[in-house]
């Protein structure tokens, strides 16, 4: 490599008129990103933002020579500090990554070798990275000041431990070790904290902030999440169908975005909305009875492993009260218990301890067919909807099943007409009934889910976590169907979700769960204005998006 | 695009519905799988109508013409007792493949249900039926069929029998370790949510979409079962010498291999282009399959 400082003009990187195709077929390439054009200088912070099939990923990988084999770049270039680098072979671009440009892969629990140290995994990165000959020992040291740098204080322990033996902030933590382990000047991360929970997300991104300000490098962060692109970036680029839409300083996006679909990008984004998202057909109905109440919910999984048994509380006495036409929210992170909560109540699982009543009916302890019964009342919508539709069965087939089940609407045009109608209800239409899942949109499956949850007319929705696979725009428009068919049928949601800034859109009440415990609990306005807990407030700062809120109120 | 999907969502199902034309021309493009098409069928022709094959019968000879080598005429050569060995291998078709299709239905069978009831089942179900299954599997496959065989005396069906038994372990195997996986997916647990029975679930769900790997097995396994079949018919557990059967047309020649070569190699060699013709159109399946 020629020295990448001969000119200092020129940014880190450079990006001119990219464009990548994937093989679809024998002659055929499928365009996946399309002239796009981006820089970034050093010390600067960019956020190249962009939903599901955007083409980021692809830009990204064709920016660091990583792309599969089925793809091609057609056109344009990519240069770092003036040196271009397009078409370099593996070889010649494998000593600029690591060297030069670190990465920052997306999900830290499968990007570590889980057989190797953390140590000599951050030490493979020096060495690799090095081109004179150091020993066994200057290595070490470099790799703990790099995991030092990463911002694990306990260096000395990590370096010994197993990848398996970190959480996920920690390992993550590594993974920014070994990047930085070449000394780059820039670092391109692809959603590094996607696969974290907020409080940790947090701790990363700002992380991030710091390293650039202390060794004055650039940043590229590739994200979904625009409110996490808004808090940090100094520049945002938003990508669309392959190119980028709109670039810029945040807050010139942020008051003035030039693009349509920018715009829309934040409008979709939870923060922008102050409060509860009203029904479109006018008030919400008024709070009624009580209809589902859990006591004292105690659950423990027995963990396998050596040595004397060890337990996981799961659930810690938890209490819950879910009032008719309302929406009860559950947040938590992972490992909250929030999920074995949701399966509880919809009777998926059984509690140690504690009672679980629907109206006067208890329903914890019933057997199979009691709680089939049950079941025309409750219902459960699903977190991912590509895996909760049979993927053999057609729309009209899945959301007619429970109506099958139940020997309802027994004549074939009576079913039909019944299964259009639902899936009216959840804005599709006839066009769709004979339809598969494959051949439908992420947002389309989920309202595929919800009509069939819908079928049996119940009073609950059990739903858990079920927007968070969701893009930003498509999420906003299941919020809103769900609002208007809790106003039109009077529902009741149980509302699992580890995302506070959508509890503000659709909760009346909100209990806060850590460690299987409910640490605070009560209406979402008096929850979100004055937090008692102090992880409520933990909860309610690692939202991202602040910036969002404040334009938003204008 | 959207037009795709509309043309697409007009047949029910998206496998089968697209365009014919298409699928013809992907198969244009490997001449290899065309020309194992081309085997199988040829070789199904053989089994149903050989009299349309070939103008010779397989019990008729001329004991002036034995050991005729392969020409015009004769186009395997004939035997010790001057048959057409072409003639005898097309009539031979009809017992090898009737055999190992009655082999691969009764492994296919057996195998998924026994997989079925112990994927579903779990617990103590479960552990029981695959010990069992284990040791069938312990067990080589050939030495299985001959104890069956010898079992129930020496016949084609037999065979066809011993063959299915001996393979019931591996379909089995595969059928329960999909069901295993089905059985956690999300629609599964969604449909007992919605209040579908144990049983619904299971036919309506766990069965389809487990299927599909126990076929791609099933085309693997007819190559095997034909090479299986005629294997015990070499060794003579299967259809008595005047029967023309595969297996058998190999061990016949067996004698006088070192003067008349052709009279064991040429019927063989047809067996094994059949077995490798089977083996590639279900390999392209299983890639089909995949995508």
């Amino acid at each position: 490599m020629t020295d990448p400082h001969a000119d200092r003009q020129d940014p880190l990187l450079r990006i001119a008129g990219l464009a990548i195709d994937y093989r679809t077929g024998r002659r055929r390439w499928t365009p996946a990103v399309r002239g796009a054009t981006l820089h970034v200088g050093p010390g600067e912070f960019v956020s190249l933002v962009g939903e599901s099939g955007s083409g980021k990923t692809t830009l990204v990988q064709g920016a660091l020579g990583l792309l599969p084999e089925s793809a091609r770049i057609r056109a344009g270039s990519i240069a770092y500090s003036g040196v271009d680098v397009t078409g370099w072979n593996d070889r010649r671009m494998a000593l600029v990554r690591g060297n030069y440009v670190g990465f920052i892969p997306q999900d830290p629990n499968t990007s570590l070798n889980p057989v190797k140290k953390i140590g000599r995994q951050v030490i493979e990165a020096v060495r690799f990275n090095e081109p004179e000959a150091r020993d066994a020992a200057q290595h070490r040291q470099a790799a703990l000041d790099s995991l030092r740098t990463a911002g694990l204080k306990d260096a000395e322990r990590v370096f010994h431990q197993y990848p398996h033996e970190l959480s996920g902030g920690m390992k993550q933590r590594a993974l920014i070790a070994i990047a930085l382990a070449g000394k780059p000047k820039i670092i391109v991360a692809d959603e590094p904290t996607s696969a974290l929970d907020v409080t940790v997300q947090k701790v990363i991104l700002d992380h991030l902030v710091r390293l650039r300000e202390e060794l004055g490098i650039g940043i590229l962060l590739v994200t979904h999440d625009l409110g996490v692109a808004l808090d940090r970036s100094d520049r945002i680029l938003v990508m669309r169908d392959g190119e980028i839409v709109e670039e810029g300083p945040v807050r010139r996006v942020l008051e003035n975005a030039a693009d349509d679909y920018t715009r829309r990008l934040l409008d979709a984004a939870p923060a922008r909305h102050a409060g509860r998202l009203e029904p479109a057909s006018g008030p919400r109905p008024l709070p009624g009875r009580e209809v589902l109440r859990a006591r004292g919910l105690t659950k423990t999984y027995r963990l396998r492993g050596r040595g004397p048994r060890r337990e996981l509380r799961a659930l810690d006495g938890v209490d819950l009260v879910v009032r008719e036409g309302t929406t009860h929210a559950i947040v938590g992170e992972s490992g909250a218990g929030k999920s074995t909560l949701a399966s509880i109540l919809a009777g998926f699982a059984s509690p140690d301890s504690g009672t679980v009543h629907l109206g006067a009916r208890e329903l914890t302890g019933l057997s199979r067919r009691r709680l089939r019964e049950i079941r025309r009342d409750l219902q459960f919508v699903f977190q991912n909807p590509f895996t909760s539709l049979d993927p053999r069965f057609t729309v009209s087939e899945i959301v007619a099943e429970p109506l099958r089940a139940f020997g309802l609407a027994r004549g074939r045009r009576e079913r039909t007409d019944r299964v259009t109608e639902l899936l009216k209800a959840v804005a599709l239409d006839e066009r769709h009934l004979h339809r598969l899942p494959g051949q439908l949109s992420g947002g389309q499956r989920q309202r595929v889910a919800i009509a069939r949850a819908l079928a049996l007319n119940p009073g609950i929705l059990v739903l858990d976590e079920a927007v968070s696979a969701l893009d930003v725009s498509v999420q906003a428009q299941i919020l809103r169907l769900l609002v208007d068919l809790q106003a039109e049928y009077g529902l009741s949601y149980v509302f699992v979700t580890h995302d506070l800034g959508v509890v503000r859109l659709i909760a009346d009440d909100v209990s806060v769960m850590k460690d299987g415990v409910v640490v605070e609990t009560g209406p979402v306005e008096q929850v979100f204005r004055s937090p008692r807990h102090d992880y409520t407030r933990q909860l309610l700062e690692a939202i991202p998006g602040a910036g969002l809120a404040v334009a938003g109120a204008r | 695009m959207t037009v795709e999907l509309d043309a697409l969502a007009a047949g029910r199902r998206a496998g089968f519905a697209r365009p014919i034309a298409r699928r013809l021309g992907e198969l244009a493009r490997q001449p290899i799988l065309v020309a194992s098409w081309l085997v199988v069928l040829v070789v199904i022709g053989w089994a149903v109508v050989p009299g349309l094959f070939t103008s010779y019968g397989p019990y008729t000879g001329d004991a002036s013409a034995s050991f005729l080598p392969p020409s015009a005429e004769h186009w395997f050569g004939t035997d010790r007792l001057g048959r057409d060995l072409f003639a005898r291998s097309v009539y031979g078709a009809q017992t090898t493949l009737t055999a190992t299709l009655l082999a691969v239905l009764i492994a296919f069978g057996v195998g998924t249900l026994v997989g079925l009831i112990a994927g579903f089942a779990g617990g103590i179900v479960d552990t029981a039926v695959m010990r069992v299954i284990d040791v069938f599997l312990a067990i080589p496959s050939l030495l299985l069929a001959m104890v069956v065989v010898s079992v129930l005396g020496y016949s084609t069906q037999n065979i066809a029998l011993a063959v299915g038994i001996s393979s019931i372990a591996s379909f089995a195997r595969v059928m329960r370790a999909q069901v295993l996986s089905v059985v956690t997916q999300d629609y599964v647990k969604a449909a007992y949510g919605l209040g579908v029975g144990r049983l619904g679930v299971m036919l309506r769900h766990v069965v389809p979409n487990s299927l599909s790997s126990v076929i791609a097995l099933a085309a693997l396994e007819i190559g095997t079962a034909v090479l299986a079949v005629a294997s015990l018919g070499f060794l003579g557990y299967g259809a008595p010498p005047p029967q023309p059967e595969w297996g058998l047309l190999v061990a016949e020649g067996r004698d006088y291999v070192a003067v008349h070569p052709w009279a064991s190699i040429l019927p063989g060699a047809a067996l094994a282009v059949v077995v490798i013709a089977t083996h590639r159109i279900s390999t392209s399946y299983r890639k089909d399959h995949r995508r």
